[in-house]
């Protein structure tokens, strides 16, 4: 069943339109990778999604309902957790202050409590440095601190944008081990915008390939790796 | 020496009034980047909100000053929503410009409702007229109480924004309002919630500076000067600068006009001075960065 639901959706920057009608469809449950060259219009995707820029046309569908005219901390708190492009690490405030801020729409205390231990055991460092300002944290930390964060919201669905951005491939394994472990454990629907095609497919059950604003391709993760056509003249690898 | 001690408590006691309309001043500059200068006049407003309360409507001190408060921080979230609202997303001089025009309705509507002859408002009773004096030095009770009820309100603040989910939430939507909002928080209703806070502060050192400066329409605008310097010398976006810097520029001005002679005409100019002093030496302020701006 699908969670979430693009149909044509169109979107622009001021006079500048950078998705020309994208379609596609995250089944409840699975992992679905948006892949594509820079400035293909992921991101814009992304954004589309949690309305934070302007849809011209189109359709988005989240739950059965229509989400097109929805402010972002609406689209929040309907469940949908947005991990920006650049972490969207908020640096001033500690590491605490961030997982809590990720809770602040949730009014059920004692579950809330509950999340802060769980998030602690997905990422035990944030439990021995909760009072550390966020901003002296290193790139991998602030992108595992930003999923914690996601995860406060306990959302019915996960946006990220991009989390192997400037990491090492250690730290990118890492990062995608505990991305899988929320989408089995927490029934997580995880959209991902990927640059890094192999890695992204590798976790994911579905994907899209976007170009200049359109889905060029899409297929199950391990059809479009196998590919060799598509591999090479999309993925670059 | 015991001048100058007098003199640096009696500073202390009206900086106290210059550092808390800074602040207030501080929390829309953070969330708004925009200077409000109607700020004085709502404070002033809100000081004659008071007065109404105290010798019209005989209500006692305290639950004056309190009502006060209660008014003017829900008053001036009206006032967001229906002015500042619609250029939220203007730039900031388009802010700055509507908050002088506010300037101008607000003082105009005091002196309608008021007028303009000068009142005298109560300092707050239970407190001995008498000075009492520490090891020579005479200080004045009304002084001690201003510098009291600043600490007060700073330690209310700091504990507000530090250890509330709402205050929490106001801090993170004043410095990254994308990620709030991604976060489920009304970054709109943030910042009407902080123009009531500020107004709220404002009220504080209106009511505080009255009963020395005598109620007018027009008695806090030397104040927001002051409270310019001040927020400027301290560094716009940080309170604990306002707030010091807000207390040195009252004690300057009382020393300056004591000890300089025929400089306590020129206190006005003073406060100038210090603006344009530190925006050219240190533009960041004692405490804050300078901003660099890549194009």
């Amino acid at each position: 069943m699908a969670l979430l639901e693009l149909t044509d959706v169109e979107a622009a920057y001021g006079s500048v339109k950078a998705l020309h009608g994208v379609s596609l469809r995250v089944d409840e449950g699975s992992i679905v990778a948006l892949l594509g060259a820079n400035g293909a219009g992921k991101t814009t995707t992304l954004r589309a999604i949690s309305g934070t820029v302007r849809k011209t046309g189109g359709n988005v569908l989240f739950d059965d309902q229509v989400i097109n005219l929805r402010s972002p901390e609406d689209v929040a708190r309907m469940g949908i957790a947005h991990v920006p492009e650049g972490r969207g690490t908020l640096a001033q405030l500690t590491v605490w202050e961030n997982l809590k801020m990720g809770a602040y729409v949730r009014r059920d205390g004692a579950a809330v409590k509950q999340d802060f231990e769980r998030v602690v055991s997905y990422f035990p460092w944030i439990g021995q440095r909760r009072d550390q300002v966020a901003v002296t944290l290193s790139g991998g930390e602030q992108q595992m601190l930003a999923i914690a964060r996601a995860l406060m919201l306990r959302p019915r669905m996960m946006l990220l944008d991009e989390p192997s951005l400037g990491l090492a491939p250690l730290i990118v394994q890492d990062i995608y081990r505990i991305i899988e472990t929320i989408n089995r454990e927490e029934r997580t629907t995880i959209l991902l915008v990927e640059q890094n095609a192999r890695t992204a497919l590798s976790a994911a059950n579905h994907a899209y390939v976007i170009e200049v604003g359109r889905i060029a391709v899409e297929g199950t993760a391990s059809d479009l790796a196998s590919q060799e056509s598509i591999r090479r003249s999309y993925l670059g690898y | 020496m015991q001048g100058v001690l007098q003199q640096i408590v009696s500073g202390l006691a009206t900086g106290g009034v210059y550092a808390s309309l800074a602040l207030a001043l501080v929390l829309i500059y953070r969330s708004m980047e925009a200077l409000n200068f109607a700020q004085g006049e709502m404070a002033m407003f809100s000081t004659f909100i008071a007065w109404e309360l105290v010798a019209v409507v005989h209500l006692n001190y305290y639950a004056a000053f309190a009502i006060t408060i209660a008014v003017s921080i829900v008053g001036a979230f009206v006032l967001e929503r229906v002015v500042i609202r619609p250029v939220e997303k203007a730039p900031p001089l388009t802010v700055v410009l509507v908050t002088l025009g506010l300037f101008f309705v607000v003082n105009g509507l005091a002196g309608l409702i008021w007028s303009y002859v000068i009142k005298p408002f109560p300092g707050p009773p239970g407190f001995p007229q008498a000075p009492v004096s520490f090891g020579g030095v005479s200080l004045g009770i009304q002084d001690l109480f201003l510098i009291g009820m600043t600490v007060v309100l700073l330690a209310i603040l700091y504990l507000f924004f530090q250890y509330t989910k709402l205050g929490l939430a106001m801090r993170a939507a004043a410095l990254y309002p994308e990620t709030s909002r991604l976060l489920g928080v009304r970054t709109s209703q943030m910042l009407a919630l902080g123009w009531g806070l500020a107004a709220g502060v404002g009220a504080v050192s209106g009511m505080l500076i009255a009963p020395i400066e005598f109620l007018d329409p027009n008695m806090m605008q030397p104040i927001l000067l002051y409270a310019f310097a001040a927020a400027v010398l301290g560094g716009i976006e940080n309170p604990v600068g306002a707030v010091v810097g807000g207390f040195l520029v009252g004690v300057m001005l009382a020393l300056i006009g004591t000890y300089v002679p025929g400089a306590r005409d020129l206190r006005l100019a003073f406060g100038l001075v210090i603006i344009v002093a530190v925006l050219i030496v240190r533009p960041g302020g004692l405490f804050g960065r300078a901003h660099v701006v890549r194009v």
